[in-house]
């Protein structure tokens, strides 16, 4: 029972640290993404969407929507947790941490409660800018904030092995740059993968950003190339690997102990 | 009650060199414990792997009778480290890395305020609560290292260097700062280069180098184990001929100072005695070294080194 109470004060402290950091420099971290995405939505919605028509039976720019928001929770998520915890070991101060009966599963929780934070706050910022160039009407509340939170969950524990294993700032935009953006940008965030080749389709269902994008389209609008739940399986299975693959690096002193 | 037991304690790093080489150390609770060698003995390795910052590569360590692997909470909640190195987030202000610790262990925020108040005044840094860290001098860095430790109010006490780079004024301030910790109840293990520390703080004494323990005693059989003593005199006035003294030796360092080295079993009431018998006259003496530097020196000289540091 003390026990518990002393991990949640730890985990509270971490996320609070956490979201203190991307709070005080929101420009950095909350703008950026909301400028892009609105740039997004001129451009491939007005600009080029009216071209295009529709897709799976909407208007283009309700069809990218979710990808747009999905892939602004998904860069958020991620970089929080990575550049913060390769901060705190590139300083050192990482060691406040380890030298407190803090047990790893609460500094992970801690660190990827910041990080999702992040993507949230970020992803509900774009969502209401899509919401002033389109009428949404969403389908599911539930199931949208369920994949808007699991999505920033798995990204954000992705950060965190990223900074384990990073051993310079060069490091840690080495994944974001060659895996993340390709597995966005092919996970069906502009396009239907119905278009695709069959056999591209079935590559395609190797990308855990499908699932999500699918999933967080069906909560808007209703519509999803993949059943709701084989999708959400498959984000709490991508969920469930990454966690206990932290947990061993954390347990080891990868990257933190010598 | 031991505050540490440590048990054929080895470290290898990665790469194969081995920074500790079996050693066997128990310090007492209460105790004020000086841990020494020269650069590179492996003092910061050794305190690394009572606070779980470096993984050992076998022996035991129990700290007040909790076994580090069986029980890592309990021990780490036992110990407070103050690290060679600085450690902090440089963009957090002062007291906001305080209560992050004492969070960190567990303590409520209400409780945290409390006590990182407290040790903030104690060590002087109150004034400094909303400073940013980067804009702190180095003396208050250590100091704020200190604060940061005993925020969750440890019973073993490990300072790494604490007075590296301090000004005296300073120094002498953490010094009683520690003390009056001490006699309140709190075991201390200091390691210092500068030794005159190590004396007039610390009871027990640990010498390593290389990896192993070379001397463990308490600090005053350690001095006692100085046969001889040097002590420079000035002189008033000039003096161009040395007497020849029995059990003394003399020698000139110019003309108005002079070094005398003498056996334990003299003492130096006879010295003046000798020199007022041959008309020399002392306006003032000092001891040449710090009595555990010459041991120090003398302890580490006679083991020559078997490898490159
Ligand atoms: N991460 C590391 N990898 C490899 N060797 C290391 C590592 N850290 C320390 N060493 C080596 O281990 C030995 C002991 O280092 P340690 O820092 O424990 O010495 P120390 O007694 O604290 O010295 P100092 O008085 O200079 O602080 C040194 O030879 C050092 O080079
Ligand atoms: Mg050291």
């Amino acid at each position: 029972m003390a026990e518990t109470y002393r991990y949640w004060i730890t985990f509270q402290t971490i996320l609070t640290k956490e979201i203190l950091r991307f709070s005080r420099i929101w420009v950095q971290t909350i703008l950026p993404s909301v400028i892009t995405t609105t740039l997004y939505f001129v451009i491939f919605g007005r600009l080029i969407g009216e071209r295009i028509g529709e897709m799976d039976g909407v208007a283009y720019l309700e069809f990218i929507v979710p990808g747009l928001a999905l892939m602004s929770v998904i860069t958020n998520a991620y970089s929080n947790v990575v550049s913060s915890f390769y901060s705190s070991k590139f300083s050192r101060y990482i060691e406040e941490l380890l030298v407190s009966p803090a047990p790893n599963w609460v500094i992970l929780a801690g660190y990827v409660a910041g990080g999702a934070a992040r993507g949230m706050v970020v992803g509900v910022a774009v969502m209401v800018v899509a919401m002033l160039f389109t009428d949404i009407e969403v389908h599911s509340y539930g199931v949208t904030l369920l994949v808007f939170l699991m999505t920033a969950v798995l990204f954000a524990l992705g950060g965190f092995i990223n900074a384990v294993y990073a051993n310079s700032f060069d490091d840690i935009s080495i994944i974001p740059t060659f895996v993340l953006t390709p597995l966005t940008y092919l996970g069906g965030v502009f396009y239907s993968i119905e278009l695709l080749p069959e056999f591209w389709q079935g590559v395609s269902m190797a990308n855990p950003v499908l699932y999500m994008v699918n999933a967080f389209r069906y909560g808007l609008l209703g519509i999803s190339d993949i059943p709701l739940g084989v999708a959400f399986a498959m984000i709490a299975a991508f969920i469930v690997a990454l966690a206990a693959y932290s947990l061993h690096l954390l347990r080891r002193g990868i990257g933190i102990k010598n | 009650m031991l505050a540490l037991d440590v048990q054929q304690l080895t470290k290898t790093y990665k790469g194969g060199f081995q920074a500790l080489k079996g050693i066997d150390l128990t310090v007492e609770e209460g105790d004020f414990f000086a841990l020494l060698g020269p650069n590179g003995a492996g003092k910061s390795t050794f305190i690394g792997i009572l606070s779980s910052l470096v993984n050992k590569s076998s022996g035991r360590v129990s700290v007040f009778g909790h076994d580090l692997d069986r029980d890592p909470e309990r021990v780490k909640s036992c110990i407070g480290l103050v690290p060679q190195e600085f450690n902090f987030n440089l963009f957090l202000p002062v007291f906001e890395v305080v209560l992050n610790q004492a969070g960190y262990y567990g303590i409520p925020r209400r409780e945290a305020k409390v006590r990182a108040e407290r040790y903030l005044r104690q060590l002087d840094l109150w004034d400094r609560r909303d400073t940013e860290m980067r804009r702190l001098s180095g003396g208050l860095k250590r100091r704020l290292m200190i604060a940061r430790a005993l925020v969750h109010q440890p019973r073993l006490l490990i300072l790494d260097e604490p007075t590296a780079g301090v000004d005296i004024e300073i120094r002498r301030s953490m010094w009683s700062f520690l003390r009056e910790l001490n006699a309140e109840g709190t075991t201390i293990i200091l390691t210092t280069h500068y030794l005159e520390e190590a004396e007039s703080l610390c009871r027990n004494i640990a010498i390593i180098q290389h990896g192993e323990l070379v001397e463990r005693s308490t600090m005053g059989a350690l001095l006692g184990k100085l046969h001889t003593e040097t002590f420079v005199l000035n002189l008033k006035g000039q003096v161009s001929e040395l007497p020849e003294l029995g059990g003394f030796v003399l020698q000139h360092l110019d003309d108005c100072t002079l070094e005398v080295e003498m056996n334990r079993d003299h003492t130096i009431n006879g010295l003046f005695e000798a020199l007022s018998r041959n008309g020399i006259e002392v306006i003032s003496l000092r001891n040449k070294q710090n009595r555990l530097e010459r041991l120090f020196l003398d302890m580490v000289e006679r083991r020559p080194a078997d490898e490159g540091v």
